[in-house]
């Protein structure tokens, strides 16, 4: 998964307390008592007598902080703030982009929730997920149990594993299609070879999706191999010794202490996986386009072909409110739940 | 007390560890491997079944791409485009960060509060509606629209916001009592503190603009302005079976990002790193 800034959009946010919490860098009420160069500039104009209060700190650097503000504000309000609000908008209008929007009020919505095409794109959506979370949990955690030993060629391969993190989504999407072409792919002819089944692959509807799968994972392992390597190399060594000295095998030491003790980094990677997976769009799209027979059409996709296809952006801005809302419920419902199984050393 | 002796002895578990890890390296780079196999081999033979030793090896499949598309000036706006968008990210992001670390005014939390709000609308809430604003400013199609979205992230202000704050203030008092004004104190004292943060940010913007998909396909026309997923993507289109001339131009597309990567390795993956743990 690449790390757009949309998807740290959550966890991000989801971190931003814990982070002040724990560094103790973020309490900005207290830092602004602190004096900074702002306060030492009144002190040094002595005299002049300053009330607490609106004419005071409120307005004083006026000047600056619009120097340092303006040159980020200006394109966030243009390209993100104006389009995000004007797209409320549009999911309300009836427009095929060409001839004026008519205002249909909450129509789209109405006709999206109530089109059973729709909860086919969000299950599509999820049988991504759930093919894709556990590949890449459970084959970036070994790798990262593994590399994190002393081995020889160590560096070699987390290269390896993490050389499709930057390659992007189009080429691998390519690749994988050409690796599992029915016909003259190598992994049929591997497949033949050991007198195996041949699936048709990505032209064939029951395994269009796993193939999709197969090349996200292999795409994402090295990213999440990264976040739980990280995880690891925080945990004190002493912790790991004083579980030896108790007894402990390698087994139980990984499952009751490693591995709780990961639980911040598994929290990120599920929560990342889920806000990436339900956008996703690259991979499927130059893959199977949504096909075959519509077979792996996701959310992200409709919303596509709904304005460059169908000519209804109308409907394509109120789909993309309904994912909206569904990314920031799931992850809601996660950060609620986080409490119970994500211990903060 | 509980090390190991200095000689490790070769058991049965460390042979097999080393065979799974060259399984899982063969698996992981393979699909490279191929890809160049199959861009050098005749287009005639493809069809006769996959072969690793390619009889009469060929550049036929990257004359045919280089003809097909203006490869050159893809690749160009490719690199022009990331670039561009790390250096407004870094001077964008780091301008914000020090505004809201070390500048005190009026709704600062709220307007902290409305940059992360833009962080949690995904871009394909926004796709619709800025394809629509660039039309009605007649800008799509252009090197602007591509870079738009991506002049200013609110992930790079607050990551920079956190990195700034750590920097001890006595820092910022001592060039104050110098005579500095605040445009000095952040270009000589804050940025050249908070480079590894920097670094991350940089990283983080140009593989999302590296990476960019959905935003180019929908507002560039043009192939001279395509970047490379898009471009391949299109090539992709116009020859389903060219499987020769698809994997040429994916090895055009990975040889400079794995350059990129060979050189930057380490601080690619702490700065990702960076990004997942606290």
């Amino acid at each position: 998964m690449t790390p757009t800034p949309a998807s740290f959009a959550a966890a991000r946010s989801a971190d931003a307390n814990d982070v002040i919490a724990v560094s103790g860098q973020g309490d900005s009420a207290q830092r602004d008592r602190h004096s900074g160069p702002e306060d030492t500039d009144r002190r040094s104009r002595g005299a002049r007598r300053m009330r607490p209060g609106r004419r005071g700190s409120g307005w004083r650097n006026a000047g600056w902080v619009l120097v340092f503000l303006l040159p980020s504000a200006v394109p966030l309000l243009l390209f993100t703030v104006i389009p995000m609000l004007a797209s409320i908008w549009v999911s309300l209008t009836k427009w095929n982009l060409i001839s004026a929007p008519t205002f249909v009020a909450f129509a789209n919505y109405r006709r999206l929730l109530t089109d059973p095409a729709t909860l086919d794109y969000f299950l599509h959506t999820g049988a991504y997920i759930v093919g894709y979370l556990p590949l890449v949990y459970i084959g970036g955690l070994s790798l990262a149990y593994v590399l994190d030993k002393k081995l020889v060629a160590r560096s070699f391969f987390r290269a390896a594993v993490f050389l499709p993190v930057i390659t992007s989504w189009v080429v691998v999407a390519l690749v994988w299609q050409w690796l599992l072409n029915p016909a003259h792919g190598v992994v049929n002819t591997v497949l033949g070879a050991l007198g195996l089944g041949q699936p048709g692959w990505w032209t064939d509807p029951d395994w269009a999706m796993p193939s999709i799968i197969l090349a996200s994972a292999w795409k994402d392992l090295g990213f999440v191999m990264v976040i739980m390597l990280a995880g690891l190399q925080s945990i004190p060594g002493d912790v790991q010794e004083a579980a030896t000295v108790d007894g402990a095998t390698g087994w139980q030491r990984f499952r009751r202490v490693t591995w709780p003790m990961l639980s911040p980094s598994t929290f990120f990677v599920v929560v990342i996986s889920l806000i990436n997976g339900l956008q996703v769009f690259d991979q499927v799209f130059v893959m199977t386009g949504g096909g075959p027979q519509g077979a792996t059409q996701v959310v992200v996709g409709q919303i596509y072909n709904l304005t460059f296809r169908y000519g209804r952006a109308g409907d394509a801005a109120a789909l993309s409110w309904i994912l909206f809302v569904v990314i920031l419920a799931i992850t809601a419902g996660q950060l609620a739940g986080q409490r119970r199984w994500v211990t903060h050393a | 007390m509980f090390r190991a002796a200095p000689h490790r002895r070769i058991t049965l578990r460390r042979v097999l560890l080393y065979l799974a890890l060259v399984a899982c390296a063969a698996v992981m780079l393979f699909p490279f491997l191929w890809t160049v196999v199959t861009s050098i081999t005749p287009e005639g033979t493809l069809a006769n079944g996959p072969t690793l030793l390619v009889k009469d090896p060929t550049l036929n499949a990257y004359r045919t791409l280089f003809a097909t598309l203006p490869m050159w000036r893809i690749v160009v706006n490719s690199f022009a485009i990331a670039v561009a968008s790390v250096a407004l990210q870094l001077v964008t992001g780091a301008m914000a960060g020090y505004a809201f670390a070390r500048l005190s005014f009026r709704g600062r939390s709220v307007v902290f509060g409305a940059y992360l709000a833009t962080l949690m609308v995904p871009l394909q809430v926004l796709v619709v509606p800025l394809f629509i604003e660039m039309k009605l400013l007649s800008l799509q199609d252009t090197y602007f629209s591509l870079l738009a979205p991506s002049m200013a992230s609110a992930l790079g202000v607050f990551l920079l916001k956190q990195a700034i704050e750590a920097v001890p203030r006595e820092l910022d008092e001592a060039a104050v009592i110098d005579g500095a004004s605040h445009l000095r104190i952040f270009a000589k004292v804050i940025v050249p503190l908070i480079k590894p943060s920097l670094a991350t940010v940089a990283i983080l913007a140009f593989m999302a603009s590296w990476n960019s998909f959905l935003w180019p396909l929908v507002v560039i026309r043009s192939p001279e302005l395509m970047t490379l997923p898009l471009g391949l993507s299109a090539l992709h289109g116009q020859y389903t079976t060219a499987w020769d001339v698809v994997m040429a131009g994916s090895v055009v597309s990975i040889v400079p990002i794995a350059v990129v990567f060979v050189l930057a390795q380490r601080h690619i993956v702490a700065g990702l790193a960076h990004t997942g743990i606290k």
